[in-house]
């Protein structure tokens, strides 16, 4: 049979549907609908549990179940060999799966193993009227252009940025049919193993998930001023991160770096100050919604991407700034 | 046997510069690369072949640095040996200049990596700061059936096999896998050693191999792209910068903490 319908692979967080696989569903079903074809996900786990029902809920119309004790725990190899029995089992025209820390790794590995191409990190997905190929625009060379892309390979394969879709609204009236998929796995697929893992103290919030980021450039001038936004990311409860530059003067750890060469970080508000806004920057935090920026250059790019910005020094600004903001955040 | 390492190494517009420095030929779908603005090895690689020279510190072996693309600056792509690799290998070729497809990348990678006689080793920067894609050694483990790592911020060798620190969310997890092995590597590895004087003479000494897809007995079919680029454009930002005022700046700076009040973002 010809390769038909839209698969997300969907990823399970705690037992329940992940958000960004909620949001992945609401990118497939404009693309199922367009196509008249149905919109599928693909649960993998020792148990899938409510997932499924969740996934109908968010527009899905078929849930292909993998469940193997050996998946309880993400392992690439196994990880991968579940998945593309699921593919195979599927054999969608068009794959859908979110660019998270699985998709990152899982993605690649299955488009080689597919033999497909595969159009990356895309903030729209969507299938023109009339039309049966899959048009992608994704961000490069740090944001500063956009590129569509088409695959000219089957199933047409992308990964979805999170947070570029809103999630699928849920209608829990919905339903669907499970189908389950017999992956036949054993331990020794597992070629990486897991010896030990480390925890490390961080004293702040995670940068990727925090509502609200503050972040310290060059303009800093050392690693003391740091403390001043340590403070200030106290008083609003947000993670703390730093520019390439003042990471490299070795003011702050790499682990704070923000940026192409860094983390990105999706933020309702991210204040930076003393950073001047190269596009290695603004590559790693463009999916904030909104920018706050202090700097004494009004010059700055970084006063290009900013909704709010101040011009001074920022010492000035910022113990005023954070002043207040204790006194309102008390309020 | 000494080990045998080979890093994959990008040459990329330097990411540093000015957006104001970028320019989109939209006709030909193509990024002009600005004249005066020398291109670079992507920071991530520069991160990788630090990787490997930290073992090579430790152990016997050698470094080849593989890379793909065209219009090479050796200016660029002698730096990794200046650091301290053994040898260069490029694959060039016109019929790549607008190639923007990782499987065809892959494809070239893993023959070139055949005719070298395979590896014990790759290590690869965790992500272009190009196309960010993070694909090209994925592909590469996958094609040649090796085990595959990623986001490592210290690599070590020994027992036939590679232990990796490897970055999770909540720190870092130590992962073992049997060689041959791909491993991806990440900036917190560290600052990658800077180039000796020696190190820098006995690189403007060596000349790299030079390999075009005939060479590597490619057939076009293969090298036939599986993701076509549509359209390349500047995307239209409509940001409009409030600037908050002040009679001095620490006025200014309280007048941003009402701004932000008032707009529900604190």
């Amino acid at each position: 049979m010809a390769q038909t319908g839209v698969l997300v692979i969907g990823e399970i967080v705690d037992g329940q549907l992940s958000l960004t696989s909620k949001e992945i569903l609401a990118a497939g079903k404009p693309i199922a609908e367009q196509l008249g074809q149905p919109l599928a996900v693909a649960l993998l786990g020792a148990d899938v549990g409510g997932a499924a029902q969740e996934a109908f809920a968010c527009g899905a119309d078929i849930a292909y179940t993998a469940t193997d004790p050996l998946l309880a725990e993400y392992q690439a190899d196994l990880y991968l060999a579940a998945t593309d029995a699921v593919c195979r089992e599927a054999d969608p025209a068009v794959l859908l799966m979110g660019r998270t820390a699985i998709g990152r790794e899982a993605a690649p590995r299955l488009a080689a193993r597919l033999g497909v191409g595969l159009a990356q990190d895309c903030l729209e997905v969507s299938v023109a009227p009339g039309s049966t190929e899959l048009r992608a625009n994704r961000p490069v060379y740090g944001g500063n252009a956009m590129a569509t892309v088409s695959c000219s390979s089957s199933p047409q394969f992308a990964t979805v940025r999170p947070k570029a879709y809103e999630p699928a609204e849920s209608d829990p009236s919905r339903t669907g049919e499970v189908k389950q998929v017999q992956v036949a796995l054993d331990a020794s697929m597992a070629r990486s193993r897991v010896v030990s893992v480390v925890r490390e103290e961080s004293e702040g919030i995670k940068l990727e998930d925090a509502r609200i980021v503050v972040a310290g450039g060059r303009g800093l001038g050392g690693p003391e001023p740091f403390e001043d936004l340590e403070e200030l990311a106290k008083v609003l409860g947000a993670g703390i991160g730093a520019s390439r530059a003042a990471v490299d003067s070795g003011w702050v750890p790499a682990s704070w770096q923000i940026g192409l060469t860094g983390k990105t970080i999706t933020p309702d508000l991210y204040i930076t100050v003393a950073i001047s806004g190269a596009s290695q920057h603004i590559a790693g935090c463009s999916g904030a919604k909104v920018i706050v920026a202090i700097n004494k250059d009004a010059e700055a790019n970084i006063f290009k991407e900013a909704r709010y910005g101040v011009v001074g020094d920022w010492k000035k600004v910022l113990t005023a700034f954070t002043e207040t903001v204790r006194e309102l955040v008390k309020s | 046997m000494p080990l045998n390492i080979v890093v994959l190494a990008k040459q990329v517009i330097d990411p540093e510069i000015p957006m104001s420095a970028f320019q989109v030929d939209r006709d030909n779908r193509r990024i002009v690369t600005p004249a005066n603005i020398p291109p670079v090895v992507n920071g991530f690689d520069e991160n990788a072949v630090e990787a490997s020279l930290q073992i090579k510190d430790s152990q016997e072996a050698t470094v080849t640095v593989l890379s793909m693309g065209t219009g090479f600056s050796m200016d660029a792509m002698k730096k990794p040996l200046a650091m301290g690799a053994d040898e260069l290998v490029l694959i060039q070729d016109d019929a790549f200049v607008n190639s923007i497809d990782s499987a065809v990348t892959t494809r070239m990678l893993v023959a070139a990596l055949n005719k070298l006689g395979g590896f014990d080793l790759l290590i690869a920067g965790r992500q272009a700061s190009d196309w960010d894609n993070a694909q090209v050694p994925l592909g590469v483990a996958e094609l040649m059936s090796a085990s595959c790592v990623t986001l490592g911020k210290k690599v070590e060798v020994g027992d036939g096999k590679v232990v990796v620190e490897r970055i999770v969310p909540e720190g870092y997890e130590v992962v073992e896998a049997p060689l041959p092995a791909v491993v991806t590597v990440s900036n917190e590895l560290g600052q990658p050693r800077y180039p000796t004087l020696r190190g820098i003479m006995a690189a403007t000494r060596k000349q790299p191999t030079v390999w075009s897809a005939d060479d590597l007995g490619v057939s076009p079919d293969e090298t036939a792209p599986l993701l076509n680029l549509v359209d390349l454009f500047v995307p239209s930002t409509v940001k409009e910068c409030d600037f908050i005022e002040g009679d001095n700046e620490e006025e200014a700076g309280r007048n941003l903490a009402l701004k932000l009040r008032e707009a529900k973002l604190i």
